[in-house]
């Protein structure tokens, strides 16, 4: 492998101002619409006392799920011996701290009392994944930033490999806390498995290397067709992975009789979660991008790996709604056997509806644009971009 | 008098300056810390001895009747009420019927304080806890408003105050952006009275709300428990939640 230099962005491209500009406003919306829900509560969001998690939720689980998956890119390098993705996996570790930094911020913004943070780090209940998911965050954007300094310092490199399988099953256990967060919900018909971990474990590789994919073809105008071939390869893998945990998933609750009627809300008849399950995870999310990703017709097109990465994430981000406000939608099932008859004001409807206020997107919105700035001013103050990305001066055996 | 004054302090003035200085200095600490440490009488009836239940005779619960929610409510000042979405909602009342049979009950649903709590289980910052007696609560102080415990509820029992609150009763303190469930009127059973909702079922004439100590064997509930038929609200989670239902 040829040594590969690597450089910072000049950041001075029309584009790149746009992309500042952008984000910096995203952020402040985000922030204002923070700033509007603490101040007069969450009444103003469309969360109530049924659906407790909403679309901040879904945005914040996007983006840590997206966090642990895209840090693949380096562990393949550095803990599979894969050289091919030497040259990326800086860029793969820095999107690793920023989109968990984005997620977080939406995350903790979004509690009922923000300015309490000094109290989940001093207080904890270790018999909670919660608790747990805190140490688990933070110390991976830390297992991260020594991993960065050991790729970039020449004295480190011996003890790259180490941090990098660190890194790696750090980021396996995080992901497995994150999907913890619903499977260990006794209560909820929709969660109380433990087939949850696994499938986020999927999904946050899959939407991982979707925003690697789209932020590598962003950064750089000569990729070469084989260094933008594998991770293609690789994604087709990863989409067909996570639809097959999505498959047991939805087998084993249908073995349960007792699980039918949560099966046929989300799978039949649950209005907004059907056409998100079926339209947009199944069909947008998983049949299209591995047309795309696969066929003889597409599969050569730069623009289709493209267009199958930002189906990638749609996907992802309806399975999410569908699993965490879909699950809460569906009521509780308290008294088994027994009907619903009196209308009481908790209890009215069988179906619990949920429409997500501006402000809730905003601030989602407000995450992903702080992971974008991140990400930019990164890129300009340190050297993460390998100069070229072109087949032979990454591996010239490619050519 | 020619008394001579020596133009740097002597011992003694050093010695009294000092003394004053750290009095000052510690008599707050020492005054707080009493103060931390000091045990209200109320304090001293917790006891791991007893643990609070509850009893509902659901068949002499009546439909219709709200009086143990309205008692709830004025109880604890709940008194927003706009969107019932959002509302808190301490105790609510249920109507069933029986898929197979037919057969109708109505029952009023609130925190279950369970032995084996999900909410006290899942809660990242312990805000959540139970007390000795096994009464359920939310620590107002350490709650960041996370709602998972929510989430993690079988029986739907905890509200999230969405909304600025006014007229709060100093007795049952809440909290804009916390979570907040029945508290079994900790401050009336520490002071030997039963919870607001059973003293309004008893006013009404109903008494389907039975409150004691289920430990103490000689109590009513314990000893009505023992040999009427009484089922809990799903029991196949075996949290061994204080409220059980008769005739259910």
């Amino acid at each position: 492998m040829k040594n590969i230099t690597y450089h910072q962005i000049e950041g001075k491209r029309r584009a790149d101002y746009i992309i500042l500009a952008v984000s910096a406003f995203f952020i402040l919306l985000g922030l204002f619409a923070a700033y509007q829900m603490e101040h007069h509560g969450h009444a103003i969001t469309g969360m109530n006392n049924q659906v407790v998690w909403g679309i901040p939720h879904i945005f914040a689980i996007f983006l840590i799920l997206a966090a642990s998956g895209v840090l693949n890119v380096a562990s393949i390098s550095s803990v599979f011996h894969k050289t091919f993705y030497h040259p990326l996996a800086r860029l793969s570790a820095l999107l690793a701290i920023t989109l968990l930094i984005g997620g977080l911020t939406v995350l903790m913004l979004d509690l009922g009392r923000p300015d309490r943070l000094i109290v989940a780090i001093t207080n904890y209940n270790f018999k909670s994944i919660f608790a747990w998911n805190i140490f688990l965050y933070t110390g991976f954007i830390l297992v991260c930033v020594i991993y960065l300094w050991f790729m970039m310092e020449r004295r480190m490199h011996n003890y790259y490999p180490t941090i990098g399988l660190i890194a790696f099953i750090w980021r396996l256990v995080l992901t497995t806390g994150t999907g913890s967060i619903f499977g260990f919900l006794v209560a909820r018909a929709a969660y109380n498995t433990a087939i949850i971990a696994a499938l986020f474990i999927a999904l946050s590789l899959a939407l991982g290397l979707a925003i690697f994919l789209l932020v590598l073809i962003m950064q750089f105008r000569s990729l070469g067709k084989e260094v933008l071939h594998r991770p293609k390869v690789l994604l087709g893998i990863l989409i067909g992975t996570v639809f097959y945990f999505v498959l047991v998933y939805h087998f084993t609750h249908l073995y349960f009789v007792s699980r039918h009627e949560i099966e046929y809300f989300i799978l039949g008849k649950g209005a907004i979660y059907t056409v998100l399950f079926w339209g947009g995870y199944i069909f947008l999310g998983t049949i299209l991008p591995l047309l795309l990703l696969y066929h003889e017709r597409f599969s050569h097109n730069r623009a289709s790996i493209v267009a199958a990465s930002i189906l990638t994430i749609i996907g992802g981000f309806s399975l999410l709604y569908v699993i965490i406000i879909g699950g809460q939608a569906y009521p509780l099932e308290i008294f088994p056997g027994l009907e619903l008859v009196s209308h009481d004001l908790f209890d009215n409807t069988p179906i619990y509806p949920y429409t997500p206020s501006r402000w809730e997107i905003m601030l989602g919105v407000g995450g992903i644009a702080i992971s974008t700035l991140l990400t930019f001013l990164a890129l300009k103050i340190l050297p993460f971009m390998p100069h070229s990305l072109a087949d032979f001066e990454v591996d010239p055996k490619l050519i | 008098m020619n008394e001579e004054i020596s133009p740097t302090p002597n011992r003694r003035d050093f010695l009294k300056t000092t003394a004053i200085v750290a009095g000052i200095t510690v008599a707050p600490g020492v005054l707080l810390y009493g103060v931390s440490q000091a045990k209200s009488p109320d304090d001293q009836t917790i006891t791991a001895k007893k643990r609070w239940g509850m009893l509902i005779d659901t068949n002499k619960c009546v439909q219709g009747c709200n009086e143990c929610v309205n008692a709830c409510i004025t109880e604890h000042g709940i008194s927003e009420n706009v969107r019932p979405d959002i509302t808190s909602q301490w105790i609510r009342k249920v109507g069933l019927r029986d898929k197979q049979t037919g057969k109708e009950y109505s029952l009023p649903l609130f925190c279950q304080h369970c032995e084996h709590p999900p909410c006290v289980d899942v809660c990242p910052t312990g805000a959540s806890f139970k007390r000795v007696d096994g009464i359920v609560l939310v620590d107002k102080h350490i709650c960041i408003g996370c709602r998972y415990c929510m989430m993690a509820c079988p029986y739907k029992a905890r509200s999230f105050v969405h909304e600025t609150l006014k007229n709060q009763k100093p007795h049952s303190p809440r909290g804009k952006g916390t979570v907040e469930a029945c508290t079994f009127c900790v401050h009336r059973i520490d002071k030997g009275q039963s919870p607001a909702c059973v003293a309004a079922c008893q006013k009404s004439g109903h008494k389907a709300m039975l409150f004691g100590d289920i430990k103490d064997p000689n109590s009513e509930i314990s000893k009505k428990l023992s040999h009427v038929s009484s089922t809990a609200l799903r029991p196949d989670m075996r949290l061994n939640p204080g409220i059980r239902y008769q005739g259910l």
